[in-house]
Order: structure tokens, then sequence, then C-alpha cells
């Protein structure tokens, strides 16, 4: 593969930018649900995860793709899972020592970033094969591709579960002597699926090109 | 440079990768690991004010403050639970005393007996944070309190006034329940349901319970607290924890020297 002259071209932009809509790892590729049911409650969860899976997936990308040359086949799984889960680990210790309260909520959740498909999935399909700077971006890409979903659906969940936007009440719940009575169904795990299920019908009727043919 | 497919070159490649990130890892681990540990007790401490009320719930408080008021109202004490008398300041560093660490040493604990909360190992002594007024004089007495939930172990302080019965504040600062229902044990909004409440009956038994519906308020209905819908285990639970360490087990005793001392 030719490099490009511009650390910008329009191959760079194309990894950046695609993930977030087109190509959404969530919406488009479905991967990662499993933890986008799990940290959607509160937006200020999702936010730090979309943070945590951003950085994982970018600097896994950009390790595993120094090194795909020099990597046996054989043995290419096992040395993506070391580097991801290492850097899980680093992101889960930065998080205890600056955010303590907010890990204590992410913490479980944190450590299963090594579980999220989006990240193995992008340094075996897209890093084994590209140049680091490309992957780096591709990663940084569907890393915010993650959060995006991430947050919208906790924007949602958030609102009509709890009647608050990053813990600041926006719906006056009946309980403070509001009119607000909160849909404890939106902080359960099925309306994570019922939201995205929504997300990718709508993102499937806008663009009639991801539908596939039976 | 060896083939990328021979058996040498994988070994040496797979140790040179596991070194690697074996040394990101441990870096990472002890760099960060004092900032850790102050985070952690901080956290804590903040949570022993909660319950005392010294910090109102969802205020703004920098990590300097909560030092800062922990310093100026807490008394840290330990108290042998077997006999309920504190040991003396001079003899025992209590400020310094982990009591979950000292749960899980042979030389400093024994088994709990048989109970319902599941604890199963008891510390010698307990830590209680005794809270002063302007007067020096002791207003309220912060428990640590521990024991199963519905998904793991909950942790957390319960106030008590210096009459060793009136509950004056509950927090938890440590729990696995369910985000939303069993989860609500940490909303300041059910623990607040708590003050007011009495801890024992006439013949001082411990009677707080987390009863399923509505509770009255505390001058009708003395002991119980409104239940948390969609989450009977975790009510339940909280329920045994509370009654465990205000019972004979827990700080019963102790509690018992502290009446003594409020009638003379």
């Amino acid at each position: 593969m030719s490099r490009n002259p511009t650390p910008f071209g329009k191959k760079e932009r194309a990894a950046l930018l695609d993930p977030v809509i087109a190509v959404n790892p969530i919406a488009v590729q479905v991967l990662g649900i499993c933890s986008a049911l799990a940290v959607t409650t509160r937006m200020d969860k999702a936010l730090v995860m979309g943070i945590g899976v951003t950085l994982v997936t970018a600097l896994a990308n950009l390790a595993v793709s120094l090194v795909r040359n020099h990597t046996p086949g054989s043995i290419r799984i096992i040395v993506q899972l070391a580097i991801i889960a290492s850097l899980v680990i680093v992101v889960d210790q930065v998080l205890k020592a600056t955010l303590y309260e907010l890990s204590l909520e992410l913490s479980v959740f944190v450590g299963l970033i090594i579980t999220n498909c989006i990240v193995m999935g992008r340094a075996e399909g897209f890093a084994m094969q590209n140049p680091p700077w490309i992957s780096f971006l591709d990663g940084i890409g569907n890393g915010l591709g993650y959060a995006v979903i991430l947050l919208i659906v906790g924007f949602v969940r958030e609102l009509t579960g709890a009647g608050t936007v990053f813990g600041v009440e926006v719906l006056r719940l009946t309980k403070n002597g509001g009119w607000y009575e909160p849909n404890g169904l939106m902080l359960l795990a099925p309306s994570g699926l019922f939201l995205i299920a929504l997300i990718i019908w709508a993102l499937r009727t806008w663009k009639p090109e991801l539908q596939e043919k039976d | 440079m060896p083939r990328l497919d021979s058996t040498g070159y994988t070994v040496m490649f797979a140790t040179g990768v596991s070194v690697a990130c074996a040394l990101l890892v441990a870096s990472a681990a002890v760099g960060l690991r004092d900032r850790q540990e102050v985070n952690a007790q901080l956290y804590k401490q903040k949570n022993v004010l909660l319950a005392a009320s010294l910090v109102k719930p969802g205020q703004a408080v920098s990590s300097a403050e909560v030092q800062a008021i922990f310093d100026r109202s807490i008394r840290v004490r330990a108290v042998d639970l077997k006999t309920g008398q504190l040991l003396p300041e001079d003899k025992f560093d209590a400020k310094g005393y982990d009591q979950r660490k000292a749960r899980n040493d042979p030389a400093q604990s024994r088994a709990a007996p048989a109970n319902d909360a599941q604890v199963a190992r008891l510390p010698n002594y307990g830590t209680v944070y005794q809270v002063q007024g302007a007067d020096q004089r002791v207003e309220q007495l912060v428990l640590p309190i521990e024991g199963m939930g519905m998904w793991g172990t909950v942790y957390g302080f319960l106030s008590l006034d210096r009459d060793g019965n009136t509950v004056r504040g509950l927090t938890f600062y440590e729990q696995k329940e369910t985000p939303g229902l069993g989860g609500e044990i940490a909303n300041p909004k059910w623990q607040a349901l708590w003050v007011g409440r009495k801890a024992y009956d006439a013949s001082w038994a411990p009677q707080l319970a987390v009863i399923k519906g509505q509770a009255g308020p505390p001058q009708n209905d003395p002991h119980h607290v409104d239940g948390l819908s969609g989450a009977t285990i975790t009510s339940n639970g909280i329920t045994r924890v509370v009654r465990f360490w205000l019972s004979d087990q827990g700080y019963a005793p102790y509690l018992k020297t502290v009446r003594g001392q409020e009638k003379s």
C-alpha cells in the first residue's frame, strides 16, 4: 500500500470520518453491543466509556500496525490481545487515579473493553494490513463512532429513565414535586437494545445503500 | 532476518511482546498507586462526612476541603468489639488502622458466628468515627458497616446520635447492586429517609428494617424505612447488615457503654 504524501489526504480523512456514521461500528457493523447496553444508563458513564474505547482502539491499532510485518501469523491474535489488554489496564488505572468516583461505577465495564469486539475487530481487520498512521486514525474514528451512539442512547435513557442529563435534573420528577414519572424500563438493558435497533433502522432508511439485498 | 513462521522467532517475538506489555502495565500500576490510594481514602472520608451530614449530598467539595473538615470534626477511635471499650489513643493508632485489612488477618480477627448478613470474619477492633461539636463534645458516632446485598458486599457508614440510638445518617461507599433498582441504596434521597429513626426498641434489640412499601414519619414509625421497589433482596440485605452491626456481634457492647455515659 502506497503512503500518501500528506498526513490528512482523502484516504486518511475517510479512515477517520467514515466510521462515525457511514460504517459506524455499532449501527452498521453491529459490534460492541454488549457494553453499549451496560454503560448507557447515564451520559457521564457513556462519555467516559466512549473516550476509553477511543483511546484503546487508536493505540491498539497503532501498536498492532507497527509490528504487523514482524508478527508471526500463528500467534497474531494473542499478540493483539496482549496489546489490547495492557492498554485497557492502563486506562483503568488512569481512571482510578483521576476520576475515582466514576471509575467505581464503570470499573467492571472498563475491564470489559478487552472483550469489546470493535477493538479486536479493527486490529485484526484493519491494522494488520495498513500502515501505522492510517490505522491510528481508523482507531480514533471507530472509537468516536462508538462514542456517538453511546451518547445518543445514553441521552435518551438518562432523560426518560431518570429525568436528568449528565446528572442535572431536566424533567422535574414527581417524587421531587414535579410532573415527570421516570420510566424505570429505560434503565434496564432491553431498552438499550430497542434504542440501538431504532438507530439502525433510522440510519438504513436514511442511507438505503446500507440495506442488504436478500 | 529469520523466517516469520519459524518456532524460534515466534517464541522470541512472543517473549518480546510480553515483556513490553508487562513493563507498560507495571509502570502504570506502580506510578499511579499513590494517587489511587489517596483517592480511595478521600472517598471513604467523604462518606463518613456524608453520613454525619457534615457534607451535603451533591455539594461540590474539593479534596482539600474534605480533608480539612475531616481533620477538624472527626476523631477516629478504635473499639474492642467484644468488650465495647475504646482503645486508648496513645496505645493504638486508630487513624492508621484498616478494619478491612484486619478482618482478613487471622491475628487480628476471628470467624464470625453464623449470621444472615453473611459477614464471614469479624475484626477484633472496630473503627468508630466520633463527630465532635464546637466544645469537643461527641455529637455523633459514625460506624462502618458491611455485608451482603444482592450482587456483592455493600460497604457503608451508619451515623448514630450520641444517645447511641437515633440514626443521623447512612451512606454506602461501595456496592454492586443493580443500577436504578437496588443501586438506589446509594441515592441520597432514600438515605435521608433513615434520619431520625430509632435503632433499638425499649429492650435494646436492633429493630431497624427496610420494609415493603412506605413507612410513616419517624415519630409514628420509628424503626422502618421505605422499601426500594424492584429490589426486595437488596432491601432485605440492608436490613440484615444494619441489624448485624447493631447487634452484640457488632457495636452493641460499645453503644451500651456510650448510653451508660450519657445517663450519668
